[in-house]
Order: structure tokens, then C-alpha cells, then sequence
């Protein structure tokens, strides 16, 4: 099977000499969850970024290596980069819907590609509420701000904002901080059914979270790619010493 | 060990301090609100005598010629408003652009050269700025075919150029305010940077950029020494028209400044002077008063929530 995403050996260097990322190889199936995990500023989210190159926007920094989406080069000149960016719709960490209607937030991202049709936009705008589970809480109040949401409900606005588009691919960087427990049981239990038509990136808040939604996983460490497999292997038999130590809780 | 434990102060000569230090809080906060209107009931008692003495017909009549007591102020609004709208619709657009420039396109090293710059701009005094305008921009203006180079259009580059510098940084200082999540949240779905630009970040930094603006405008309504030198002193209304911009008019401003030194003080001449800084006053205080209800109106609806 082609992978969808294909990573090898990047290497991403800042200005200043600091070495984000060092020879990362790894593949992304389709309609996978593949989990991206491990401690703080270990180069996860740089990681994601690199994916849909919101990486541009860091001035001062040089990649080497290759990253293919569906089999080709995403870097370069002639790539369409907005383009790239709806088909590979990242979601932040922190949820911040853009100031405006709900409405606003879900049709921005369709206008600005240039889709003009009513129609569709009210479609995908009831489509991607209801896959994001947050039609029901908020169909009658679409004009209303986005800003006056609860955290876990802008949360799913912004998966929303990025399902509307329809992607390929969804990058999602810890995508339940801040959220209470049942939010984040919500989220968790959408990712399967999104999976079933997306292939999703995701860096979880914990390695808890890792092991409950992983298809596969892939432990990080200072820049370096420790370790890749199927999540149940790699959380109950982890093949190198690191990964066991972290995952069983001896450090990070 | 070498801190010697602190003994807590005395509980009522720290209430004494407490107090004293409210008192000096208070005193510079109702200084500041004293001489403000202090200001303004001086102006009230020196110009007052013009709203009783001259009748309002006579006063927003046309003619303003003190030496026969015809005191109309009407050409004196004109050139003013003229001069200002004028500035205005140069300094606006330029003045924004230039902020969304230097905030969100130009490279970091070049942003570091160009805000000192733009800081030295505001530090030009407006005289020099006159003499500029009077030796150099005039023949310019000239050349294009008006009849004279001093002239409300003259007066209202220079006044631009002014209140650039105000406009340029406090709409950089609103968009910088704009929180990047937005910017990010807006690429990520694939948004151009002109999109973001146009579609995010200016509509969230509106009140900034209204505020910005409102300072330009105050900034230009009371500039006085260049607007003298370049606008030609005409004190009267020129025909209607796109002309009119190319035509020598005076301002409020500039009409105190010119005449007051000739006034014998208490005579009408000198309190109608006066009146024309309570207008005056009136005017920077309304399009303050406005300023902030736009922006009140505006932050209220965003917390509601309608569309931008």
C-alpha cells in the first residue's frame, strides 16, 4: 500500500544552529490514527508543522531530507502550499477559532479556496459539525460568536473548521489539552469514525491517550525517531530501553 | 544568616502610609481631570463673549473681516475641514498600509530599521515641516497647474506626512495585539497571507485602527505653524468643487495664530479668538468621545458575536 504521508530522513535545523529534527524516516498509512508521542520539545509539533508547511512561516530554518504526500514531494517551489494546507488540515492545541460568527469559522476556509456556492457551504457546515459531534450544541446559534464557546466545544470547532474542507489528512497537536475528561472522551471516541475517511497525525496529551487511540505510534526523543509500531506492540513490548522508560513512567 | 528578621511595620503608620499614598493617587488623578476643565472654563469666560455679542447668523455667516467686526467663521470651518479630510484620505490608507507592511510582511531586519525611522518622522518639528512645505512642496503644487503653490491640498500632504508617524505605529501596535493563534488558525485551513491579512487580522485589530486613526485626525485638526505657512491664508470659502483643494484657505488654527497677536485683549475681536478654541475644543473632544463609542460599539458587538 502507498503510504500517505512518507518522512525520510529529515533533519531541521534553526538559525542559531539548534537541531529540531535529526534523520527522521517513517511512513503514515492511509486511514490510520498514527500517534506521535514522548516528552516535551522533543520535536513533535515541529514535526507536524514541517507536514503541511506551516513551517514556511519560521523564518531561518533549513530541512533536509524528503517528505511525499501520496507519493509526491511537498517541498519546493511548485507545490501549491495553500492547496497542500486543505488537504492537510492541521489542529492546535490550543483552540482558537477565529474571531467571528460559528458560521464564520466553518465557511472561512471554503471561501478563501473559492468556493462560492450557498448551498454546499451550508452543507459542509452541517456536515462538519456533525462529524465533529458539536451540531447538536450549537445548530440553532451558527450566527452567534465563536468566542462565546466552552473550551471543549471550540475544540471541536476547530476540527470542524478543518473537516469542512474536506482534507486528506488531519494533524492534530494535542488535540485534548485543557479539556475536562469528558470532552476529551469525546474526542477520542470521534477519531476512529474519522479515520474511517481521514488519516490522522496526532500528538496526544499523554502516553495514556497514546495507547487508548493509536493505530500505530511513534516514540520521539530529542529530535530523534526512537521507535515505530503497531500500538499494541509498542505500548506492551516496547523493543528499546528508552521507550520502555518512558512509557512506564521513569521519566518525561 | 545575614538578614536580620523585619519587624511589621506599626499597623497604624502603615494605614497612615496606605492613606497618604491614596491621597497622592487621587490628587494626580483629579489634577489631571482639574486642568482639563480648568481649560476649558477659561476658554468659556474669554470666548463666551462671542456667542452672546455676535448673532449666530452673523457668526456662521461668511465674511470673516475683524478689522469692520465681521466675524463669520464659516470660511475658517471650511478651511479647516477641507485641510483635514484632505490629510485624512492621504494619511489613512497610506498610514494603515504602511503599519500592515512593517507588522506582518517586511522581514525582521528591515522592521528593525524602519520603526526608528518612522519614530524620528514624529520627532520632526512641525515648523520645520512647514518650511519644507513652503520652499519645496509649494512650487511643486504650482507646477501642476494651481494658481498659487499655498493652497488646503499643500496643507494637507504636509499634515499627512504628520500624522503618519501616529497612525503608522499605533495601527502596528493593534496588530501586533491580534494573537498569532488567529494568523495560524487562518494558514492552516489554507488561507493566503493576504486573506489572513484582510479576512482576520485587520477585522480583529478594528478598534486599534480606529483608535490610530482618531489620533491622526486630532493630531491634524490641531496642527497650527505649518498649516500658516502653506495654506496660503485666504479667509474665504472657495467655490465648490474638487478645486476647492487647490484653493488658499485658512484655518481655525492658523487664524489664532495670526491674529492674536494684534487683538487688544477684551475687545470682541480677541474673544471671538476665543471662541474659535472652544469650537476647536469641542471638535478633538467629540471626535474622542466618538472614537471611543466606535470602539465600544465595536468590542460589544464582537462579544456578541456578529460578523465581522
Amino acid at each position: 500500500m502507498q503510504p500517505k504521508i512518507s518522512i525520510q530522513g529529515v533533519y531541521y535545523t534553526y538559525g542559531d544552529g539548534t537541531e529540531a529534527l535529526r534523520n527522521v524516516s517513517f511512513d503514515v498509512l492511509p486511514h490510520e490514527v498514527f500517534v506521535l508521542f514522548g516528552p516535551a520539545r522533543s520535536g513533535k509539533t515541529t514535526l507536524l508543522r514541517l507536514l503541511n508547511r506551516l513551517s514556511d512561516l519560521t523564518d531561518d530554518a533549513t530541512l533536509r531530507g524528503v517528505i511525499t504526500f501520496n507519493g509526491a514531494s511537498i517541498s519546493g517551489r511548485s507545490v501549491d502550499v495553500f492547496d497542500l494546507r486543505r488537504r492537510i488540515s492541521m489542529v492546535f492545541a490550543v483552540p482558537t477559532p477565529l474571531p467571528g460568527s460559528i458560521r464564520f469559522n466553518l465557511t472561512y476556509g471554503l471561501q478563501m479556496a473559492g468556493m462560492r456556492d450557498r448551498r454546499v457551504l451550508a452543507e459542509r457546515v452541517e456536515q462538519s459539525l456533525q462529524q465533529a459531534a458539536l451540531w447538536d450544541e450549537v445548530k440553532d446559534r451558527l450566527d452567534s460568536s465563536a468566542m462565546a464557546l466552552s473550551g471543549g466545544q471550540k475544540q471541536r470547532l476547530c476540527l470542524a473548521r478543518s473537516l469542512a474542507l474536506e482534507p486528506e489528512v488531519i494533524l492534530l497537536d494535542n488535540p485534548t489539552s485543557g479539556l475536562d475528561p469528558l470532552s476529551t472522551n469525546m474526542v477520542e471516541e470521534m477519531l476512529h469514525d474519522l479515520s474511517q475517511r481521514y488519516t490522522i497525525i496526532m500528538v496526544p496529551h499523554s502516553v495514556q491517550q497514546a495507547a487508548r487511540v493509536a493505530d500505530r505510534a511513534a516514540f520521539m526523543l530529542d529530535g530523534e525517531l526512537i521507535e515505530v509500531a503497531k500500538g499494541e506492540r509498542l505500548f506492551l513490548h516496547p523493543q528499546d530501553q528508552r521507550t520502555e522508560d518512558y512509557i512506564t513512567g521513569r521519566f518525561g | 544568616m545575614t538578614t536580620a528578621p523585619t519587624t511589621p511595620p506599626d499597623s497604624r503608620s502603615r494605614r497612615r502610609g496606605e492613606a497618604a499614598i491614596e491621597l497622592l493617587i487621587w490628587l494626580a488623578g483629579v489634577s489631571a481631570i482639574a486642568i482639563v476643565a480648568l481649560i476649558f472654563f477659561f476658554l468659556l469666560r474669554e470666548g463666551i463673549n462671542t456667542f452672546l455679542d455676535i448673532p449666530l447668523r452673523q457668526l456662521f455667516g461668511v465674511r470673516w473681516y475683524p478689522i469692520e467686526d465681521q466675524f463669520g467663521l464659516m470660511p475658517l470651518l471650511v478651511g479647516t475641514f477641507l485641510v483635514t479630510i484632505g490629510a485624512v484620505v492621504i494619511a489613512v490608507p497610506l498610514g494603515v498600509v504602511a503599519a500592515i507592511y512593517l507588522g506582518e510582511i517586511a522581514p525582521l531586519w528591515l522592521r528593525e530599521i524602519l520603526k526608528p525611522l518612522i519614530e524620528i518622522l514624529a520627532g520632526i518639528p512641525s515648523i520645520v515641516l512647514g518650511f519644507l512645505g513652503w520652499v519645496a512642496l509649494a512650487p511643486i503644487i504650482q507646477n501642476l497647474g494651481a494658481p498659487t503653490g499655498l493652497t488646503a491640498f499643500t496643507g494637507s500632504l504636509l499634515l499627512a506626512y504628520m500624522s503618519l508617524p501616529t497612525i503608522i505605529s499605533i495601527s502596528e501596535d493593534a496588530l501586533y495585539a491580534v494573537p498569532k493563534e488567529y494568523r495560524d488558525g487562518s494558514l492552516a485551513i489554507g488561507a493566503t497571507q493576504w486573506q489572513t491579512i484582510w479576512r482576520v487580522v485587520l477585522p480583529a485589530a478594528r478598534s486599534g485602527l480606529v483608535i490610530a486613526v482618531m489620533l491622526g485626525i486630532g493630531r491634524v485638526i490641531g496642527e497650527t505653524m505649518a498649516v500658516l505657512m502653506v495654506t496660503g491664508n485666504a479667509a474665504n470659502i472657495p467655490n465648490f468643487g474638487l478645486s476647492m483643494f487647490f484653493s488658499p484657505v485658512r484655518t481655525m488654527t492658523a487664524t489664532i495664530a495670526a491674529e492674536m497677536g494684534e487683538v487688544a485683549q477684551g475687545s470682541l475681536h480677541y474673544s471671538v479668538l476665543f471662541g474659535i478654541g472652544l469650537i476647536l475644543f469641542l471638535i478633538t473632544f467629540t471626535v474622542n468621545w466618538l472614537a471611543t463609542r466606535l470602539v465600544g460599539v465595536e468590542g460589544a458587538r464582537r462579544q456578541r458575536g456578529g460578523r465581522l
